[in-house]
């Protein structure tokens, strides 16, 4: 049900982050999203792109160091509370959210965002009986 | 110039040397009878206790290690039964096990002596106020320093190190007119002071006695000025006896030995041989009246040359230069020991880390040295959230606290930033300017 994120461990100098983008445009790889989470030290960056495996491949023969993992990718109506109706249905359930980014759709109706909550397999059932819409890897490709 | 022991400081070289020689025949016969280890030492090279007749024959003993104390963790290197030993303290070892050392109650007596000379050396006498802001616990520096203080009669402030600006507090509200730190907390204590808007010159603080890590002469000029006091070193390590091994005079010109009750010898690193005074090399320890814990040419990796010429001070010990460097990789952070092979063991231990590993050292000015141990990253530490990582990052700099008893702070790092070399790798890189223009 979910789409596979990456996460790639860099620390704070200048001229990493170009790094990562260089490695994966060789690898003809397309950046979909991406958000940065950082400390003092180092960050990581956390990548939607349109192969997974081979971004990996590409990031870690360039020598850093990547995990892999599960999110959840949510379409939302483009228009005020769109994005409030979903993260209630959560809340009301006590599931909290680890974090999320938004995503650069192309339809204009809907917004994507990416989530990475607690308890998953909880959460995907009650979202789709709210009728909320998650979008799985290959559906996301295809945008 | 100022004495606590006049007799024995400068006790007449004829005296001393006779003194010296029935001293050291009586050591060794103990050392033998009741340290297995030494037994084994003697009887695999065919030595015997009575082949040592005097100091000249020294050379003919084998030299002791930390790795003695290693292998006979933790009390195999004492010479009495434990019903004698009224109190054990102890330091850094090479990996997990610490240097284990004990005292009887003649010991914890000697020891006392020592410091009351190394204080008294500085004019200390009974009407001082004492501030001992060396660590009370297993480390030597704060009991130590306690006893001698209090042999002298002075009034002992047993502070212990730690919380700065309580320090300035009662050095203003206690009127302390003695220091017992290390350097580079008197350094920071000076600094303390400007901040909270404290003159210490104006204060009645005379003297500090700093020990326990490596300084150098301008550090001494920078704390002799903040503070207004005169600075003196002093030098010892838990297995001679704790501080007391070695004590500067008001001439600031190297440290006098204690030799009515330890013979210093300079040897080459390399071959063992015994150097000329005046050499520099690897000062070697053989304590003359210990009874826990007699020590037999004890290495002890510091580097540093004995001065032949008398002192202007009167005193007949020897000198030693202020150290001048290691033999080994040991690091002295805030007064600790601390070895490379310490933090490796301790990274070896946990799962989610690399062997590849640096240790940075460093010292702002006029504050503590800090100890920075970068890790290498590993794909089982990296996932998707920076909470997982800052709980790897705690794990390792708690472990690290509870092996090394100092904070780290542990820095992760990208696979492949330090630099792997043919051969022995870097692992140290020390930006405290310790050993230089001393």
């Amino acid at each position: 049900m979910g789409v596979k994120q990456l996460s790639v461990f860099l620390e704070n100098k200048s001229g990493r982050l170009a790094d990562v983008t260089r490695a994966l445009a060789q690898a003809n790889i397309n950046i979909r999203a991406l958000s940065i989470a950082d400390t003092i030290d180092y960050g990581l960056l956390r990548l939607i792109v349109d192969n997974p495996e081979r971004a990996r491949a590409a990031l870690t023969d360039a020598g850093f160091t990547v995990a892999l993992t599960e999110v959840l990718a949510i379409e939302v109506p483009d228009k005020p509370g769109g994005l409030a109706n979903i993260i209630d249905i959560l809340a009301k359930e006590g599931i909290n959210i680890e974090y999320m980014y938004a995503f650069v759709g192309r339809s204009g109706e809907h917004a994507i965002v990416i989530f990475r909550i607690e308890r998953v397999d909880e959460a995907v059932p009650i979202l789709r009986e709210k009728g909320v819409r998650i979008l799985t890897g290959e559906e996301l490709q295809s945008l | 110039m100022y004495f606590w022991n006049y007799e024995a400081e400068c006790m007449h070289p004829d005296e001393l040397r006779a003194l010296r020689d029935w001293r050291l025949v009586k050591t060794v016969r103990h050392a033998y009878e009741n340290v297995p280890c030494y037994r084994r030492k003697f009887d695999e090279i065919g030595l015997r206790p009575e082949h040592i007749r005097g100091v000249a024959d020294l050379p003919k003993i084998p030299f002791t290690t930390k790795d003695d104390f290693r292998e006979n963790y933790p009390f195999g290197m004492f010479a009495v039964p434990m019903d004698q030993v009224v109190r054990v303290h102890a330091s850094s070892g090479t990996t997990g096990k610490s240097t284990v050392v004990g005292y009887t109650r003649n010991d914890i007596a000697l020891w006392a002596e020592l410091m009351a000379r190394t204080l008294g050396a500085g004019g200390t006498t009974k009407g001082d106020v004492v501030q001992n802001a060396y660590g009370y616990g297993l480390f030597t520096g704060g009991l130590g320093a306690h006893y001698g203080a209090e042999k002298i009669g002075a009034s002992v402030v047993p502070i212990s190190g730690g919380n700065t600006k309580r320090q300035i507090q009662i050095m203003q509200d206690f009127g302390s007119t003695v220091l017992c730190c290390t350097p580079s907390y008197a350094v920071l204590l000076g600094e303390t002071a400007r901040e909270m808007g404290v003159d210490v010159r104006r204060l009645p603080l005379r003297v500090a006695f700093l020990g326990a890590e490596p300084w150098t002469e301008s550090m001494r000029r920078e704390i002799e000025e903040s503070l207004g006091i005169d600075a003196l070193d002093i030098y010892g390590l838990s297995e001679v006896i704790g501080p007391g091994v070695s004590y500067e005079c008001m001439e600031k010109a190297g440290l006098h030995i204690n030799e009515d009750h330890f013979i210093a010898e300079i040897i080459d690193p390399e071959t063992g041989e015994v150097l000329p005074p005046g050499t520099k090399g690897e000062l070697v320890f053989t304590t003359l009246t210990k009874e826990a814990l007699p020590l037999l040419r004890y290495r002890t990796r510091d580097l540093t040359y004995l001065e032949p010429e008398p002192c202007k001070c009167g005193r007949t010990f020897v000198r030693m230069h202020r150290v001048m460097g290691r033999t080994d990789d040991m690091l002295i952070v805030r007064g600790v020991n601390v070895f490379p092979s310490q933090i490796e063991s301790v990274l070896m231990e946990i799962e989610e880390t690399e062997p590849h590993y640096l240790i940075v050292v460093d010292r702002e000015k006029g504050a503590l040295d800090t100890l920075e141990v970068w890790v290498e990253v590993s794909p089982q530490i990296v996932s998707d959230e920076v909470r997982s990582l800052e709980t790897v990052e705690q794990k390792i700099a708690s472990e690290l606290h509870s092996a090394l008893g100092i904070s780290v702070k542990v820095k992760l790092v990208e696979p492949k930033t330090i630099a792997r070399s043919e051969g022995k790798a870097k692992r140290v890189v020390d930006r405290r300017d310790l050993y230089n223009g001393s």
